[in-house]
């Protein structure tokens, strides 16, 4: 029992209450918001440490204990990827200061915001599957009302789009709650675990388990992406970067969880398909960032090229192909709010997104263009910036096992092949924006973009220290990948008083 | 009793997707309505459909029925019931701003 597990829901659901009964004071809402990402990200500091020395923490909501009542469960993998999302949810916020606009600010942002991030911290943390469904809507509506916020047409079109496919994959998570429920009797994911072992995963458990997989797979955005690109590039650069940063990321969480956690004794099965899946999402993936050249597109293509290399690792499923892809997870959460964060910055100083009618920024924004560029050499995964030891990990495993099945020497390569696009395509952003004649000197006059730049230049720090910092990383990591292989510390965490 | 109830499942699922396959504004909303109203009913399908007492304290009865499904589906109800009215607004909003409720015409992302 641990009192301090629900914190970092209570503190941004307290905040965004407050601040949406304080409408027009917009000054008091930027503070909240601020002091309640830095409380969250101390706090869960600290429940890293207890973690790390204590073992996995838990709470029993209400003192119902588990498998009876909802439990909330932090586990070091839960709790790297809370602690991600509250610094780029704080380089969001600061974004947002400068660039979402009076009116926005008027009509409840932040508090959204806050409620955005409650269900976030909340998938992260519960250990009852019914209670993820309830966090994942959370979040969910929260993302379809910031997606909409400001109303232009191409804000309301991607939005009717968006909840109406989220809605069916929610309907879809439902259906598969109510098989599970109706074989096992349970919803815990620590007895859903017990209880499958017990009686062994056949055949309707698999399907169910494929239920699942559909479902998370269309929230993560892995093969089943065909809405992305459209609905992460109509909101402002500050939603949009945080979309892109953390809600295809709890999908990615809840495929973790349940294929390491619940459903993880027919790898063949599953594990094979996810494989083909993470396969065939880099690879379309990079054909996409590849085939456009307008900003908006190229940025989505890029996160739907990362789900893919992250799914990756975990359809290798060995520890160290999981700990390269949870460090491959947090440097992804963060680069890609800064690649969302600094394709803003240049659509705005550009006036357009179509990269045709750019060119020549590096004059006046040099600054803009060597964060763009380090970011780029982050996501191809060059040394010694954040992307490189996860791909390092991930490939050197699917080569290890490639030997005994030679599919995985496909699922390496696609791997590799896709770091190549990645890096093609913004390079091409690069120089494309960055270099040649300027084009818009003419009309307009220099922006001042130094607010913007700041928390740009934080996140990048954060994925410097990701890449260089590796070593004290490690531990961490290591404990997360530790405990996704090993199911039997979860559970003995969660049910060492009923069993 | 399941029986029916799957045909029932069956049918709301059925008419359900035959609506969300529509151009229609509205009858997309319908549809997925629908369609939870369908899931609502799996769950509890699934859970055992059996007579008995509330699973209080102090009541004895020879079986009781099983709360969680019913409280699954409260939770859901709710949920679905904020998803369809934020959905009919945002139609409307949609509508009054560009101008059509077909699906096919609003394809693409430009502003236009």
């Amino acid at each position: 029992m641990n009192n301090g597990v629900v914190l970092p829901l209570i503190i941004p659901m307290l905040a965004g209450l407050l601040m949406a009964m304080l409408r027009r004071n917009v000054g008091i809402q930027r503070v909240l918001s601020l002091v309640s990402m830095v409380l969250v990200f101390g706090i869960t500091l600290k429940l890293v440490q207890q973690v790390r020395y204590e073992g996995i923490q838990t709470l029993a909501v209400g003192g119902w204990q588990a498998p009876f009542g909802i439990v909330l469960v932090a586990d070091m993998f839960s709790l790297l990827l809370v602690l991600t999302a509250s610094l780029v949810a704080t380089a969001c916020i600061l974004f947002a200061f400068r660039s979402i606009g009076k009116e926005r600010e008027q009509f409840y942002f932040y508090p959204l915001f806050q409620f955005l991030l409650v269900g976030v911290n909340g998938s992260f943390l519960t250990g009852d599957l019914f209670n993820l469904f309830v966090f994942f809507e959370v979040m969910l509506f929260s993302s379809y009302v910031l997606l909409s916020l400001g109303g232009t047409k191409r804000q309301l079109k991607a939005t009717i789009k968006y909840v109406v496919i989220n809605s069916l994959s929610s309907t879809i998570f439902l259906l598969g709650i109510a098989y599970l429920y109706a074989v096992v009797g349970t919803l815990n994911m620590a007895h859903l675990s017990v209880r499958i072992a017990e009686i062994g995963q056949g055949g309707y458990l698999t399907a169910v388990a494929l239920v699942f997989m559909v479902v998370f797979s269309l929230k993560a955005a892995l093969f089943l992406f065909f809405w992305l690109p459209g609905s992460y590039s109509a909101p402002p650069t500050a939603v949009g970067a945080v979309f892109a940063a953390l809600l295809t990321k709890v999908g990615i969480y809840a495929l973790f969880r349940m294929f390491t956690l619940v459903f993880y004794h027919q790898p063949e099965v599953t594990h094979t398909l996810l494989a083909v899946m993470a396969a065939l999402t880099m690879l379309l993936g990079g054909l996409g960032a590849v085939a456009y050249r307008d900003i908006h597109r190229i940025l989505g293509y890029n996160v739907i090229i990362g789900v893919g290399f992250i799914v990756a690792g975990l359809a290798i499923f060995t520890q160290e192909a999981l700990m390269g892809a949870i460090y491959y997870l947090l440097h992804d959460m963060v680069v890609k709010a800064l690649l969302f964060l600094l394709g803003g910055i240049i659509i705005l100083v550009a006036g357009s997104d179509q990269l045709k009618k750019m060119g020549g920024l590096i004059r006046n924004y040099p600054v803009l263009g060597w964060l763009f560029l380090l970011t780029t050499l982050a996501l191809g995964g060059i040394p010694p910036l954040s992307g490189f030891l996860g791909k390092v990990l991930i490939v050197q495993e699917g080569l290890a096992l490639g030997a005994s099945a030679t599919g995985f020497y496909w699922l390496t390569g696609l791997a590799l092949l896709s770091s190549l696009l990645v890096l093609f395509s913004l390079i091409k952003i690069f120089i494309l924006a960055f270099w040649g004649e300027a084009r818009v000197s003419r009309s307009g006059e220099k922006k001042e973009i130094k607010g913007l730049l700041i928390p740009c230049a934080g996140l990048l720090a954060v994925s410097i220290f990701l890449g260089v910092g590796a070593e004290v990383l490690y531990p961490y990591v290591e404990q997360a990948g530790n405990g996704l292989m090993h199911p039997e510390v979860y559970i003995e965490a969660v049910l060492s008083e009923v069993i | 009793m399941e029986a029916l109830m799957s045909v029932v499942i069956g049918l709301l699922f059925a008419i359900g997707v035959y609506l969300l396959l529509s151009r229609n504004l509205l009858r997309i909303i319908l549809g997925s309505s629908l369609i939870s109203h369908g899931a609502n009913l799996l769950i509890l399908t699934m859970g055992g459909l059996k007579k008995g007492e509330v699973p209080l304290l102090e009541r004895d009865a020879a079986s009781y029925t099983d709360p969680i499904p019913q409280a699954l589906i409260l939770t859901a109800i709710v949920i679905n019931f904020a998803l369809t009215a934020f959905l009919l607004v945002l139609a409307y909003r949609t509508y009054v701003s560009v101008g059509t409720d077909d699906m096919e015409q609003m394809r693409g992302l430009e502003d236009e």
